[in-house]
């Protein structure tokens, strides 16, 4: 079957889809956006999130056919979502997600490169994983700033507490969690300087 | 494999009636699992996603009538003051990610009886609004589980509402796991004090191959309760009452050994959680002000 659907910003056509196939494959493998990972393929892990029409989710258990006419951004189209977001008057407030009319307007611009993020300065967040030095191996990292910068856009200074919970979905094998909450925080303290 | 994308209750209940061995799928999260490791290849999938008024509620005068696939993180922050034991039990499910897509339906369609949304709906008290093309009827939540991942349903019947009483006491659910995020439940167990008729109700989860009551532990306490005037004098209850109502809610249980825990635990963590449930809620009937939200 065929798929029509929006990721990062861009209209895209998915050819020949099996009516079994997840969102994560139909990316992965004939969108070629390989930034969200494929890992446990039961929604155990994370490393597969996206936003699906602004929420994060799991694109392993949403199947092709399901996201015929949304909206996903993946984290190749992170640092884009996030720009736009800033300089729409993002949410400093505290309470307030991506409305799904907003999420619609969005759209990458031309010059980036939404398959490799080339041409885009970094999220936030991105940055914040780089500086406190976030990343071991990388795979879980991709669920991880979606995750994350989802929870930052809704709780500008979020508790320890709300930040594993916002990121108790997302397993890492290398860091022991504690370079990566110290990122969330150093984005959130961020962020808060910039308001 | 046909993935059929009905646009409206009619066409799915139309699809269903013609396809009744087809798949339904919402937030896709048994579903999907069980595809991607190849354990299920259906003739059909049927997409309920674009089904508006799956995804609605409302607040009645004694009812909360559920969509059958609100997602939990809706259940959690909309419905907590409504719905206490069923907000908790939706908090324990999974991760974010899992929360945002999956909802009651899905738990009941599965009939898991590791469901984490089960003891909660057995413990309030609640109806399963189920229909085809051949009409429309409510399934009593004790006589919705019929055996192992087994319901109620027939072939041609999809879940629309679940109508759950709202709270009118203090309600409770636990869960035994072996981390907080992103564990299917070794025992669960709900409980719900209805003040107004003078009654409790329980459920338990993954302790017998359905989610079941412990009747048993029900009428002991309910007989208790009213001999000793309890609901009247507020008293703390006496623990030898408290004893015998774990002992008899894990007389109830019927769990086996399986590789998430032995059956001799179960017994003993599903009687654990009813005594200390029992003083929660007793506690918060009681009003003595100690909040006790998020003990689960």
């Amino acid at each position: 079957m065929r798929v029509n659907f929006t990721v990062n910003g861009r209209p895209q056509e998915a050819d020949d889809v099996w009516e079994g196939e997840s969102l994560l494959y139909v990316l992965r493998e004939r969108l070629g956006l390989p930034g969200s990972k494929n890992a446990c393929e039961q929604g155990e892990c994370g490393s597969c999130t996206v936003r699906l029409d602004g929420v994060p989710v799991c694109s392993c258990l949403v199947a092709a056919g399901q996201v015929e006419g949304r909206e996903v951004v993946t984290v190749e189209g992170l640092a884009e979502f996030a720009k736009e977001r800033a300089e729409h008057g993002g949410c400093a407030s505290g309470a307030c997600g991506t409305p799904l009319d907003a999420a619609k307007k969005w759209e990458a611009k031309p010059g980036q490169d939404s398959q490799t993020g080339e041409g885009v300065e970094l999220s936030p967040i991105q940055q914040a994983f780089i500086d406190a030095g976030a990343v071991q191996c990388g795979f879980c990292t991709p669920g991880l700033l979606i995750a994350a910068d989802e929870l930052l856009e809704r709780n500008a200074s979020p508790s320890d507490q709300d930040i594993r919970e916002a990121l108790s979905g997302n397993l890492c094998r290398c860091t022991g969690y504690e370079k990566i909450l110290d990122a969330v925080r150093l984005a959130a303290a961020r962020q808060g300087e910039a308001v | 494999m046909d993935f059929l994308r009905p646009a409206s209750w009619e066409e799915a209940l139309a699809a269903k009636a013609e396809h009744p061995t087809a798949v339904p799928i919402a937030g896709g999260t048994d579903v999907m699992v069980e595809i991607n490791f190849d354990h299920r290849r259906p003739a059909y999938l049927l997409d309920l996603n674009r089904i508006e008024l799956l995804r609605e509620w409302e607040v009645g005068e004694e009812n909360v009538r559920l969509g059958a696939s609100v997602p939990y993180t809706q259940i959690m922050e909309n419905l907590r003051t409504e719905l206490p034991g069923l907000a908790l039990a939706s908090h324990t499910v999974a991760s974010p990610q899992i929360r945002n897509r999956g909802g009651v339906g899905g738990n009941l369609g599965t009939a898991s009886p590791a469901g984490d949304a089960h003891p909660a709906l057995l413990a309030a008290g609640a109806e399963v609004e189920v229909e085809s093309v051949r009409g429309s009827r409510l399934i009593p939540i004790d006589a919705f589980y019929t055996g192992v991942k087994r319901n109620a349903l027939q072939p041609d019947e999809l879940i629309k509402t679940v109508h759950i009483k709202k709270a009118d006491g203090p309600q409770q659910y636990s869960k035994v796991g072996t981390r907080n995020a992103m564990v299917i439940a070794v025992c669960a167990f709900g409980l719900a004090l209805h003040p107004e008729t003078r009654t409790v109700r329980t459920g338990i989860g993954s302790a017998a191959p359905t989610p079941i009551r412990a009747k048993e532990a029900e009428s002991f306490l309910n007989a208790a309760l009213e001999e000793g005037g309890f609901w009247d004098n507020g008293k703390i209850i006496t623990p030898s009452v408290a004893k015998q109502f774990a002992d008899l809610v894990s007389a109830a249980a019927n769990p086996i050994d399986d590789v998430r825990g032995t059956a001799k635990y179960r017994r003993h963590a599903v009687g654990i959680m009813a005594r200390r449930q029992l003083g929660w809620t007793w506690e918060q009937y009681r009003g003595t002000g100690r909040t006790l939200e998020g003990a689960a």
